[in-house]
């Protein structure tokens, strides 16, 4: 029993990283109706920035994070107003190709600059593990999801409260009369793709400073897109919910029928739910095939 | 990068925006799509404090003029100013901000937002603070929030008699009251100029009794300018003070309502060329 409590406790733990990842991909799909294939390598980039601020130019962890924070941004902002921005009104398969374009350039300048080996970044949080009983906890997951839980708290609240999340859920439903109202849509996006990006940052170093950085990193992804297929691609809820549900799995799998079957276990069991509600958990009905 | 999301409010000539109904002007305007002429020298003006009504058959190019001054359309040539501000070709979020604010044929509310979430988007353009301010939900954030909803209680919720619906989700609400709510809306904007794309299509008697006299009582207790597109034309008559008839993208009768009524090119638009002869007491209209 306390085995199964352990691999259950770790996979919920687990999954509040994996929900901050969907979190970035949700973001950018219910705010500009994008299907972001280079989540996984935004994140990944963020890591990257990290471990370059901290190691190979000596700063202290937080600096560095705060500087690969902003760099990403930065970037966000760019590639916004270069790519997307011009892209707007095209059909989505265009703007689709163009994501998955900008994964393999930013996978590739990775692969060129850091190469392939395996770095290990300081970590930013206690490495303290807790004790629960029989049950340990690495510090390392315990910080991760509470660091996960906190962003994703907030982003919520954000959303549900304020007036410029309920803006950017307005841009969301409607840019065309979210405009007459005086809402600057292309800042509304703008703003969008930075929290993304922001978000899969702050996913990446914790990732990364828990489990080692390689250009692996960016396949993290690809769980992700089965918790949000399964949460339902528009539902921030939906992804956090689906996000444990797929650790929990994940974890339960490897732990009993061994570190293989974590591949293909949540995919089997997405696949399952998705027989059942082939919108997902919480998605609309509208959502188009792609 | 973080730049506050709202406009800027301050009309060019940097007063604060009141309430206090602006002349809305179209000078000439062309309005082509491809090789499609949609509007071919539209001229009229909406004088200020004044119930004006755009008439006219299907596809005469109401919706043309409305979606040109609201700035979702480049006209070819010509002009549109509110008051003395030429704003052709300001973009279409600061025009808010210049005292502009519509309604939509199908109803544009925000699905899955409150009634009052709506209404108070309706406010964004007014608030200044930004959004790092509003990340952190500071103090001035939060002052405006509350001036802004005391504001949007007082003078909007009960003046349009919807207190009792203020937290439900819109999606559940009549069809009559979805539009009201976005009437709401487009108060909740401090607007000088008010745009109606047909207020009362597809309601029943009562709620058209119900629209009009809350477009009345706003235009009369705010000096709001109102320019409305109706194919109601027993409320058009009984409303406007000035009406403008379009037709395959041409104005072809402008003046008091019981002028055009009886204009010959307008009883041709509705009846077709025959009928021009016997002029009836009121065009039908589809």
């Amino acid at each position: 029993m306390s085995e199964f409590l352990e691999y259950a406790l770790l996979g919920l733990l687990s999954g509040g990283v994996t929900a901050l990842v969907a979190l970035s991909f949700v973001l950018i799909y219910k705010g500009t109706g994008v299907v972001n294939f280079a989540v996984g390598e935004v994140m990944m980039l963020g890591a990257y920035l990290y471990y370059a601020g901290a190691v190979t130019f000596g700063l202290p962890p937080w600096a560095a994070f705060v500087i690969a924070l902003g760099v990403i941004g930065l970037l966000a902002v760019l590639v916004e107003r270069a790519v997307l921005r011009p892209l707007s009104g095209q059909p989505t398969v265009a703007v689709l190709m163009a994501t998955i374009g900008m994964a393999s350039i930013i996978h590739g300048g990775v692969e060129a600059v850091w190469g392939g080996d395996t770095y290990t970044p300081p970590t930013l949080l206690p490495r303290t593990p807790l004790l629960m009983g029989d049950i340990l906890i690495p510090g390392t997951v315990l910080g991760n999801f509470a660091v996960a839980a906190l962003l994703i708290g907030g982003f919520l609240a954000f959303f549900r409260y304020s007036r410029t999340g309920i803006a950017l859920r307005a841009t969301a439903s409607d840019p065309v009369t979210a405009s007459t109202l005086g809402i600057n849509i292309n800042y509304a996006q703008r703003l969008t793709w930075v929290l993304s990006g922001l978000v899969g940052t702050v996913a990446g170093v914790l990732i990364a400073s828990s489990a080692g950085l390689s250009p692996l990193l960016a396949s993290a992804a690809l769980a992700v897109f089965a918790a949000i297929i399964l949460g339902g691609m528009d539902s921030v809820l939906g992804a956090i919910v689906a996000s444990l549900i797929v650790g929990l799995v994940e974890a339960l799998g490897a732990g009993y029928l061994g570190g293989k079957s974590r591949d293909v276990v949540p995919y089997v069991v997405v696949l399952a739910i998705l027989v059942v509600r082939p919108y997902g958990m919480f998605g609309s009905r509208s959502i188009e095939r792609l | 990068m973080l730049a506050p999301l709202p406009s800027p409010a301050a009309p060019a000539d940097g007063q604060p925006a009141g309430t206090a109904g602006l002349a809305l002007a179209v000078d000439g305007v062309d309005l082509r799509f491809g090789g499609i002429t949609a509007l071919r020298g539209v001229s009229f003006e909406a004088a200020p404090g004044q119930v004006t009504a755009v008439i006219g058959p299907n596809g005469a190019g109401k919706t043309s003029v409305f979606n040109t001054i609201s700035g979702f359309y480049r006209p070819a040539a010509g002009r549109i100013r509110l008051g003395e501000v030429d704003i052709t070709d300001a973009p279409v979020h600061r025009r808010a901000g210049m005292g502009l604010a519509r309604t939509f044929q199908n109803i544009a509310l925000f699905r899955g937002l409150s009634v009052l979430e709506n209404i108070k988007l309706g406010g964004h353009h007014l608030m200044r603070a930004g959004v790092l301010s509003a990340l952190a939900y500071g103090r001035k954030a939060r002052d405006e929030e509350l001036a802004l909803r005391a504001e949007i209680e007082e003078r909007v919720i009960e003046f349009l008699e919807i207190d009792h619906i203020r937290h439900r989700s819109v999606d559940v609400l009549s069809y009559g009251l979805q539009k009201r709510v976005e009437l709401a809306r487009a108060l909740a904007m401090r607007p000088r100029v008010l745009l109606l794309d047909e207020p009362v299509a597809g309601m029943n008697r009562e709620e058209t009794e119900d629209m009009a006299r809350f477009i009345l009582d706003v235009q009369e207790e705010w000096g709001v300018t109102v320019l409305l597109v109706e194919h109601d034309m027993g409320m058009v008559m009984d409303i406007s003070s000035h009406v403008v008839v379009l037709n395959f993208g041409q104005v072809i009768a402008s003046g008091a309502p019981a002028e055009v009524r009886r204009h010959p090119l307008v009883v041709e638009a509705y009846l077709g060329a025959d009928a021009g002869a016997e002029a009836p007491a009121e065009p039908a209209v589809s």
